[in-house]
């Protein structure tokens, strides 16, 4: 048991008991948090493994971005703040799929690389940059190409067509209190029915 | 000649045959096959009977044994030891009983050409007369006991065919049924006999049989079994006394007269009803070597003998009386061979001639009355004298008034019965005697009825045609004179016709026959005391017949003792009546039973067909393809259920499974 | 260190991500747990990238250049995915995943 072994072991308890809560919180503020705390230690992990710029990285934008794009969609969802009931009816088999997949996985891990080991390395970021940009530079072009691809789609989809009103009704499930708005006109937007006929009550 | 008489049963047997085939399309109707036939087997039979009553007059004169020739042809032996044999037994009985049967047979053949004439079934009435006659033949000649069965048999069926020929009228066939069950139960007795005869002696040759009794032995060498032997002797009797109508299996006889007259005096007077005096006459040594046999034949045969006299007093069908006087002469017969041979056969012989003269006169006179009851005659002397004549001479040969031939055989039978003594001797001879007033007075009755007096019936009578007196008068000729063939003179006797019927010469020479004159005269006295008595009764015919009035004699004699009911009401009914019952009962609840539980399970089957194969099996198949179809698309529904988090779960299930299957690859 | 210590780690996470996805009723929540399988999955490339270059001798770093670009769509995805989930807000006033059931014959 060398020293990045406990290490490991304490990271991975730490983000395994933090993606836990994620799944099983009540609150959805609170399971963003933990997102966030395990995140933190995925990026831990690319630390030991000793690829430094990838920690960075994944702090960076997961933790920096998608954290909190997850916890703006919350906002603009009107998910409810306080504990409710977050999960349905299938979590039980959900849960045999999960550890089997689990149990699957991790019998084949330990029976492909069950006695190996892996030597600790450091990868700077000059390494890593030597190699992007030369062996690698047409698949970063592209990806900058798709990220930005993917951007505009992002706000092609999410923009509001012109007349159309504040965010509708709330799912009494989601019950918040909040008055209820105007009734938009959704005579304009494709494939989308009017919405008073379509919520279940 | 002897050697061919095996043609005599077999030419009018041919005859039948042929009568039957092609009968219809002669001129005649089969009648002048018939005749021809039965002309040829008398013609033989009085060759076959010079030959053998000239060898019998030889043996009586030169006391050598008596003629007897025997043929056989073996036909089945089963396991070795039951041998059938199909054989001719020719001696003096034999030969006699071809004269009567023959000339008697002829006589009728002729007269029924006469009285049949214009009949419907004129054909087949000849073809039965024709087997009849073969049968009889066959009966006479056979010579075991099996193939004088089959002829004994045959003419049972003979006599029932023929008596019911008129089956239209229900009480002909009635009489037909009554014959041939009344012969049946006698008939039991007799195959018991002979079987019991078989047992003792292990074989059916009469001639044998004889031999055997003779010596006193029976088969293998043992001691005569008198037990066993009076036993079968009994049995076969019982056999005669329903064939011979003795008392009391007689009363199918009177109903017999059903059939056409020329019938009843074939086979109701001379032939058939004298089978069973033929078979105790073929095995006499047999029955005489039982006492008690003996005894009851002689006993049977009086009280027939007088019954059936009483009987024939109240009659008022002319074939009544004559089939009840045949009844009482068979009685006679009967009873005499209880004590001689001779004296038996030879009132058979005599009686055969007369008594068909009797019975065709009788015809004669139903014919001209359109009647049978004298009470509808009357006067007929004037319009039918040769009918007249004939049945005188009839009447006073049965009266046994001398010298007519009944007269000869009677006495021979008084004078035996008398000479043997005894108890038995002693009941034939005085019935007997008595009988002989009781016969001359219902013969003189008769005359008178039918032939004295004024005419009480309707229309005209006429005589008969000459097909019909013919017969008549050829008959009257040996009823007169066939007596004298058996004159009882010693010197005589060696000629005489108990020569000629011998069967064994020690037997002949110790029984001569021999002439009693004061039973003669005692005899005599009492017919022409009978006559007399039905002179005075009849000669003026009276208003009312005095015989029907006799009060309570009257009715038991007319109910003829109260037999008929006993038989039909008591005995019949009592079988009759559960048997019927049980065959309904058969029939409705079992037979039907079956036929109805087809049905019904026929019925069953189809529905549960219906129900379980057609409704639940193959509509259910079907119906449960719908269904099932609705069924799986429901649960398959499921699958649809819009649920992404569903379709992802299946997709991650599906991952590893896949990846489980790669794994373990 | 083991390698399976960190393999097994994204298993882990791999796992409780794909629970996560199966029974979370809130749209955005399933979107994070999508996340978190993701993550475990860039574990995985980086190890084995690692490992590669250990014992195969990669020196293109293809394990950790996959990873980057992993990461890189994998924020594209969520801006996408969450947009989508706004659209969804907007028409149905729901963000419950069962309410979205329109995807059957």
């Amino acid at each position: 048991m060398t020293g990045a072994d406990v290490v490991m072991l304490g990271i991975a308890v730490i983000g395994g008991s933090a993606a836990l809560l994620v799944v099983t919180a009540r609150n959805v503020v609170h399971a963003a948090l933990y997102l966030v705390v395990a995140l933190l230690s995925v990026a831990g992990t690319f630390l030991l493994v000793g690829a430094e710029f990838l920690a960075w990285t994944q702090v960076l934008v997961y933790v920096g971005a998608v954290v909190v794009l997850i916890l703006f969609g919350l906002m603009l969802t009107r998910a409810p703040i306080g504990p409710m009931a977050q999960h349905n009816e299938s979590a039980r088999l959900a849960l045999l799929v999960s550890v089997a997949l689990f149990g699957f996985l991790t019998t084949m891990i330990l029976g492909a690389f069950g006695g190996d080991v892996l030597p600790l390395a450091h990868t700077t970021a000059g390494d890593l940059g030597e190699v992007l940009y030369v062996a690698w530079a047409f698949p970063f072009m592209v990806l900058g190409f798709f990220l930005t691809v993917s951007l505009i789609g992002a706000i092609i989809l999410a923009r509001r067509e012109e007349g159309e009103g504040p965010e509708p009704l709330l799912d009494p499930d989601l019950a918040t209190g909040r008055p209820e708005p105007a009734a938009t006109d959704a005579s304009s937007t494709p494939g989308v029915t009017r919405p008073s006929e379509e919520v279940p009550r | 000649m002897s050697e061919y008489a095996w043609l005599i049963p077999a030419v009018p047997a041919a005859s039948a045959a042929i009568i039957m085939a092609v009968g219809k399309r002669l001129p005649k109707g089969g009648a002048e096959v018939g005749i021809a036939a039965i002309a040829f087997a008398l013609v033989l039979s009085v060759l076959v009977a010079i030959e053998v009553f000239g060898a019998n007059v030889g043996s009586a004169l030169h006391h050598t044994s008596a003629f007897v020739l025997e043929r056989a042809v073996p036909l089945a032996t089963f396991g070795g030891e039951f041998a059938f044999e199909a054989g001719i037994r020719i001696d003096g009985l034999t030969a006699m009983m071809f004269l009567l049967v023959t000339f008697v047979s002829l006589m009728v053949h002729v007269y029924s050409t006469g009285y049949m004439h214009g009949d419907p079934r004129f054909t087949w009435y000849y073809t039965l007369l024709s087997l009849f006659t073969a049968s009889m033949l066959l009966l006479v000649i056979s010579n075991n006991l099996m193939l004088l069965i089959v002829g004994w048999e045959l003419v049972g069926v003979c006599s029932f065919l023929l008596i019911g020929f008129w089956w239209e009228e229900k009480q002909n066939s009635n009489a037909a049924i009554k014959a041939f069950l009344t012969t049946k139960t006698g008939d039991v007795g007799l195959i018991v006999g002979v079987i019991a005869l078989w047992s003792m002696f292990q074989t059916f040759n009469i001639g044998a049989i004889i031999t055997a009794v003779e010596e006193g032995v029976q088969a293998g060498g043992a001691p005569l079994n008198t037990g066993l032997l009076t036993f079968a002797l009994i049995a076969m009797f019982i056999g005669a006394v329903g064939k011979s109508a003795q008392f009391p299996l007689h009363t199918w006889l009177p109903d017999a007269m059903a059939g056409p007259t020329p019938v009843s005096a074939l086979i109701h007077a001379a032939t058939m009803v004298t089978a069973g005096v033929f078979l105790v006459a073929r095995l006499y040594p047999v029955f005489h070597a039982s006492e008690t046999a003996i005894v009851t034949i002689a006993i049977i045969g009086a009280i027939t003998l007088f019954s059936a006299g009483l009987l024939a007093i109240v009659q008022d069908d002319v074939k009544k009386v004559l089939a009840y006087s045949t009844i009482s002469q068979l009685g006679y017969m009967v009873a005499a061979l209880a004590f001689s041979y001779t004296a038996g056969i030879f009132h058979l012989f005599t009686h055969g001639f007369f008594k068909a003269l009797l019975f065709l006169g009788a015809g004669s006179l139903i014919h001209a009355a359109h009647s049978n009851n004298m009470s509808d005659m009357g006067g007929l002397r004037r319009f039918m004298p040769t009918t007249f004549w004939t049945f005188l001479v009839g009447s006073l040969a049965l009266a046994a008034l001398p010298p007519l031939a009944g007269f000869w055989s009677k006495d021979e039978i008084l004078v035996e019965a008398f000479g043997a003594g005894g108890y038995a001797g002693t009941v034939v001879f005085v019935l007997g005697i008595l009988g002989g007033l009781l016969t001359a007075f219902y013969m003189a009755r008769v005359l008178y009825l039918v032939f004295a007096g004024t005419y009480r019936g309707a229309g005209t009578p006429h005589e008969s045609p000459v097909a019909m007196t013919g017969p008549l008068v050829a008959l009257a000729i040996p009823s007169v004179l066939i007596g004298l063939v058996n004159l009882p003179l010693p010197r005589f006797q060696p000629y005489a016709f108990s020569a000629w019927t011998m069967f064994s010469e020690e037997y002949w020479s110790h029984h001569e026959i021999a002439l009693n004159v004061p039973i003669a005269i005692a005899a005599t006295a009492l017919a022409a005391l009978g006559i007399a008595v039905g002179r005075a009764m009849y000669r003026r015919v009276p208003e009312r017949d005095p015989v029907l009035h006799m009060g309570p004699v009257t009715q038991v004699l007319r109910n003829r003792y109260y037999l008929d009911h006993l038989y039909e009401g008591v005995i019949v009914r009592a079988i009759r009546e559960p048997l019927a019952r049980a065959a309904y009962w058969l029939n409705d609840r079992v037979i039907d039973r079956v036929v109805y539980l087809a049905g019904v399970g026929t019925a069953r089957l189809a529905r549960t067909t219906y129900e379980l194969g057609d409704q639940r099996g193959i509509d259910g198949a079907v119906n449960g393809l719908g269904v099932s179809a609705m069924w799986s698309g429901a649960r398959m529904r499921l699958a649809q259920s819009g649920n992404v988090q569903l379709y992802a779960g299946g997709l991650f299930v599906g991952v590893i499974v896949l990846g489980v299957l790669f794994a373990t690859a | 260190m083991m390698v399976v210590y960190p393999l097994v780690f994204a298993a882990l996470l791999f796992s409780v991500g794909v629970y996560g996805v199966l029974s979370r009723r809130n749209a955005v929540l399933v979107l994070m747990s999508v996340e978190i399988m993701l993550v475990a999955a860039t574990i995985n490339l980086v190890v084995f990238g690692q490992l590669a270059a250990a014992r195969l001798g990669d020196v293109l770093l293809s394990g950790q250049v996959f990873a980057l670009f992993v990461i890189a769509v994998g924020a594209a995805e969520v801006g996408v995915g969450l947009a989508i989930v706004l659209l969804m807000y907007r028409n149905r006033a729901t963000v419950n995943i069962d309410d979205a059931d329109l995807m059957k014959f």
